[in-house]
């Protein structure tokens, strides 16, 4: 896990360019390049503004009024997540040439689907921020943010490395990954509230490493108030975990890789 | 000449085949069974390099050659650290750059411009070194003013050209050469030759795997053959390759031999055919021929030629009834259908007289100066007006090797003089091409 983490360190270089230009790549010819990252966001939070107030309206726990902001907080880490799993199940895969024909430390690839997806999340927090300006709660327990950010890389990265290594053996994954990512999502309260959930399904809850993540975002940005300490840290040894899992699995199909895609 | 820049000491690879479990069973099972991590284990093993031993000295030239499927391309992807050696240990000293896949990690979508950065970076420079070679680079691949396209606007000899100038560009201690140079067109070849051979005079490192034998003779210091997975050969090149080539002529022999075994035999023919014509072979057999051989000069059957060679193409034949009236032909073509020589015994004034029950022709050819190349054989008997007992056509065939690779069909005996302010080097002499222990 270690050395796993020094190589990631050492092509820190290559990360950054791969993923520099993922992004490129990724607006590279539509009119607003660049500023889809920050309009794309914006679009979600109308669409499902749209969805909340109009088809969906009705009281919910005033815990969680204004409920559009509330979500929003919840959706931006989330579809970070979702879109590194899924990116990363083909990546592999897609990226073969490379394998096969370059030397090149293959866990970089998925590691590069994770920080691109880490960057449209960060491109949507400004406009996460200036909303919450604009309802007047923005506090300064956003500036953790950091923390959160920081135990969600590495368990995103774990699990990349985990969804990219086993999907170049098993295909099946890259199909069923995306209901079991779906599922995920509604066992995790992007859509309801934690804090006032009761029973078995807190105690479901409790046992999933994004739940602590979310409620940590949940608390820095929305609520203003931060004092999810201890499901952090547990979250964050979870995630440790998943690396050291995530790397030593790859690591033992690496010699494989090249072969197999 | 110094210390070795690669090092290889008993390299083995196996690689491991999961064809098995892919066709047949899914993750479904393979949870179903909870066999998940052991299904992750192979179902065979395939050994593409076995036990492979061999130095370069660093500032040579090192040439690989072998068949399709020998290892070569095993051995390259060792060397350049995509798999690890299942056995053994394999050292490489400085950078290495791989000319395996041209422009392998270019991105379509970008511009050259960012693909040269990217993949600089992929192959090990940083971004200050790319940013003091990238005029270089781009001006090698001749490809300035499409700097700023994307890639997926380029041909692909652009594509290639801006792979290969990136690669070389790297100023690898250690360079790799897979085959690349085949493709291109040929002003571009010229060039990378170019580059490889100040590579060379550049006091660097080369191991060039390739299936031109020339190349190899011309340019390495050392060459190693790869037979199976095996050092079949090490040490000078013009030796390897000698050796090299009398394997493979030994190889075509079988091959060429078995064809031939393959072919119906007539009186199979007779039994599923009706009599006359038929593709590649007709008459109406009242004299047969029912063997063609082709043997050298000390009588060994043989389908693999020097150039230079003496030939001796013998007929078994057998008259079926008494004729008086028969003539015995032999005619060469080139494997696009030429007609090189042909000659029968009408032309040359024998007369016939009888023929009956079985009998032996043989025709030799002295000298056989053909350039290297697969030719076609026609053997028929027929009467003088043509009305042909049997006639062969294309039916058998052998082979020519030449170390020179002149081109044509007929190689006459010749020698080259210069006088007056010329001055060329004598062509070191070649060893004879010696097909003798073919097999």
């Amino acid at each position: 896990m270690i050395a796993q983490a020094r190589t990631l360190v050492r092509y820190r270089l290559l990360i950054q360019s791969l993923v520099g230009r993922e992004l490129k790549a990724r607006y590279r010819g539509s009119v607003l390049g660049f500023f889809w990252s920050f309009v794309n966001p914006l679009l979600q939070l109308l669409t499902y503004g749209l969805v909340f107030t109009v088809i969906l309206p009705g009281r919910r726990q005033p815990e969680i009024e204004p409920y559009l902001l509330f979500f929003f907080c919840g959706i931006l880490p989330w579809t970070w997540l979702q879109s590194s799993l899924t990116e990363a199940a083909g990546v592999l895969i897609s990226g073969g040439n490379l394998i096969k024909k370059v030397l090149f430390p293959a866990e970089i690839l998925p590691v590069v689907t994770v920080f691109a997806n880490l960057a449209h999340f960060v491109f949507g927090l400004p406009v996460l921020l200036a909303v919450l300006l604009g309802y007047g709660r923005l506090r300064p327990s956003a500036l953790l943010l950091p923390l959160p950010m920081a135990v969600q890389l590495v368990l995103t990265i774990g699990l990349a490395l985990i969804v990219s290594a086993l999907t170049v053996h098993f295909r099946d994954i890259q199909s069923i990954l995306t209901h079991l990512v779906h599922l995920w999502f509604f066992a995790s309260p992007v859509l309801y509230y934690y804090g006032t959930l009761q029973g078995k399904a807190r105690a479901v809850l409790r046992l999933n490493p994004m739940t602590h993540l979310l409620v940590s975002y949940q608390q820095m940005l929305f609520h203003g108030s931060f004092d999810h300490w201890r499901g952090l840290a547990a979250t964050a040894v979870v995630a440790l975990l998943a690396f050291a899992l995530g790397a030593w699995l790859f690591d033992r199909l690496r010699d494989t890789l090249a072969e197999e895609v | 000449m110094s210390a070795p820049a690669v090092v290889a000491d008993g390299v083995s690879k196996v690689y491991r085949r999961f064809l098995h479990q892919h066709q047949f069973r899914t993750l479904k099972s393979a949870l179903l069974t909870g066999s998940l991590i052991t299904d992750l284990r192979p179902d065979e093993t395939f050994t593409a390099l076995d036990g492979v031993s061999f130095e370069v000295p660093a500032g040579t030239t090192f040439g690989v050659i072998g068949e399709n499927g020998s290892g070569k391309s095993t051995l390259l992807k060792l060397l350049a650290g995509i798999t690890k050696p299942t056995r053994g240990s394999l050292r490489v000293a400085g950078r290495i750059s791989a000319l395996i896949e041209l422009g392998a990690g270019f991105h379509p979508e970008i511009s050259g411009r960012e693909n040269v950065a990217i993949n600089g970076i992929m192959l090990g420079l940083s971004r200050r070194e790319v940013d003091e070679r990238f005029d270089e680079i781009v001006d090698f691949a001749e490809l300035r003013e499409f700097i700023d396209a994307p890639v997926k606007t380029y041909s692909s000899g652009m594509y290639m050209r801006l792979g290969f100038s990136v690669a070389i560009h790297v100023d690898p201690d250690v360079l790799l050469i897979d085959e690349v140079l085949a493709v291109g067109d040929e002003a571009f070849t010229r060039k990378c030759l170019d580059k490889i051979g100040e590579f060379r005079r550049r006091g660097k490192t080369i191991v060039l795997v390739t299936h031109s034998l020339g190349l190899v003779e011309k340019m390495c210091d050392e060459a190693l053959w790869l037979r199976h997975g095996r050092r079949a050969g090490l040490g000078d090149p013009r030796r390897v390759v000698d050796a090299y080539l009398t394997y493979v002529a030994g190889g075509e022999e079988a091959l060429l031999a078995r064809d031939q075994a393959a072919s119906p035999s007539p009186a199979a023919a007779e039994e599923t055919k009706p009599e006359g014509y038929r593709e590649g072979r007709w008459g109406s057999r009242d004299v047969e021929i029912t063997r063609v051989l082709l043997v050298d000069d000390r009588g060994q059957e043989r389908h693999v030629f020097a150039s230079g060679e003496s030939v001796v193409v013998r007929l078994d034949v057998e008259a079926r009834a008494d004729v008086e009236d028969f003539v015995f032909g032999v005619g060469i073509f080139t494997a696009d259908g030429v007609s090189v020589y042909g000659t029968n015994t009408h032309i040359e004034d024998y007369v016939p007289r009888r023929a009956s029950g079985r009998g032996e022709v043989s025709l030799e050819l002295l000298d056989l100066r053909l350039v290297e190349g697969t030719y076609l054989l026609d053997v028929a008997v027929h009467r003088r007006d043509g009305t042909p007992y049997d006639y062969h056509r294309g039916l058998h065939s052998f082979r020519v090797k030449s170390r020179i690779k002149d081109v044509g069909v007929y190689r006459p005996p010749h020698r080259w003089s210069f006088a007056g302010g010329l001055e060329l080097e004598k062509p070191a002499p070649r060893p004879e091409l010696d097909l003798h222990e073919g097999k």
